[in-house]
């Protein structure tokens, strides 16, 4: 049995989606088999960003209504033959959908797939009901935004209430720089005041857009510190002991030439 | 001035956010579960009761938020007092 893993946020925009293709694509370039479900039923666009937005024929709700099997939902990745999308329907609401159902979908996928990532919509209702249904775990996204943490907050209890294994925490869009300055609230804080386990952190960065805009995600491309981030907390997903890297803004020389020799954090 | 300049003193809107943050957790967490004032309020009566005979049913226990804390403020009508308190240790 694989695991099942929603990432959800309460907060809408900080970077589920991001943060799903990402860590699905770094799970199977490590090796594991993958499966990514768009959750976010009626604003579908973990296709997008996984680039595969061309080759969606059936989806999650003609699964769960019984017009096609599961295999015939789900997209192969263009890169890798272990990941796959089972995409959310554009159409429908949430409301096509109950947890029940969800969670059979969850466990079918889990026989057949080491990680099943499940994309959440932003709230607190239906469609977040419906996302972590099926999941053994959460990882919940947040920026250090107060209303994102705030909203991480709640999100927490309401995941305790359901029960669930202590969640674990990425934080989205860290800007070194500011953090520095006394200008953004730094993982500590954020760790104190939430009391959660650190899955990782991931900076601000251009790259993510860049790699948005191509529909390949950037952990794909060698040079992005973003891409660098989710790839270690893919290998911490697996088990592995990896140490949070070193967000230093300044590319100076010191620290090219530590990366360059492989002394840099990693 | 230097301070302010370098982001450190307490104005730095890092502090501000953190403090911000910490005050609004305190009443989410309160009102998230509507049982925890009921839970606290009931705690509240053992505890006092050991040492005096209260009117629960008029007791008020509320958070209130001043500028930038949070208080408990607790209104307990007392009836009566008891002539000691010996007996519990
Ligand atoms: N680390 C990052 N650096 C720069 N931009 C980012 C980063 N993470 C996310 N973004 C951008 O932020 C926007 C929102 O991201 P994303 O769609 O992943 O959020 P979401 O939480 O899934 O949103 P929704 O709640 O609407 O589903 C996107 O434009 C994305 O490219
Ligand atoms: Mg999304």
């Amino acid at each position: 049995m694989g695991q099942a893993i929603v990432v959800t946020s309460g907060k809408g925009g900080v970077g589920k989606t991001t943060t799903t293709a990402n860590l699905g694509t770094a799970l199977a370039m490590a090796g594991s088999k993958v499966v990514l479900m768009d959750a976010d039923i009626g604003l579908r666009n973990l296709d997008v960003v996984m680039g595969l937005e061309n080759r969606i024929v059936y989806d999650l709700v003609d699964v769960v209504e019984g017009y096609c099997r599961l295999k015939q939902a789900l997209i192969k990745d263009k890169r890798f033959e272990s990941l796959y999308l089972l995409p959310a329907a554009q159409t429908k609401d949430k409301t096509a959908v109950s947890p029940d159902q969800m969670k059979a979908l969850v466990e079918e996928l889990a026989k057949e797939f080491d990680f099943v990532i499940i994309d959440s919509p932003a709230g607190i209702e239906q469609g977040f009901k419906n996302a972590i249904a099926g999941a053994e775990k959460a990882v919940i996204v947040t920026t250090p935004e107060v209303s994102a943490v705030r909203d991480a907050d709640r999100i927490i209890g309401l995941l305790e209430a359901a029960q669930m294994a202590p969640p674990m925490l990425i934080i989205n869009r860290i800007r070194p720089k500011m953090v520095k300055q006394g200008d953004m609230m730094d993982i500590s804080d954020m760790i104190d005041i939430l009391a959660i386990d650190l899955l990782g952190v991931v900076p601000d960065d251009e790259s993510i857009v860049v790699s948005t805009n191509r529909g390949e995600p950037a952990v794909l491309s060698p040079s992005s510190k973003a891409g660098e981030a989710y790839r270690n907390i893919a290998r911490r997903l697996q088990g592995e002991d990896v140490p949070l890297m070193s967000l230093d803004s300044d590319d100076g020389f010191f620290s090219k030439l530590k990366r360059i020799m492989g002394l840099g954090a990693k | 001035m230097i301070n302010r300049v370098f982001g450190r003193d307490s104005g730095s809107s890092k502090d501000i956010a953190k403090e911000r943050l910490r005050l609004v957790l305190v009443h989410d967490r309160a009102n998230v579960s509507p049982q925890f004032l009921e839970m606290l309020k009931n705690e509240l009566i053992r505890v006092i009761s050991e040492y005096m005979e209260i009117d629960d049913a008029a007791m008020d226990v509320n958070l209130t938020s001043a500028e930038n804390s949070v208080a408990l403020v607790a209104s307990i009508p007392v009836r009566r007092m008891k002539r000691s308190v010996s007996a519990r240790q």
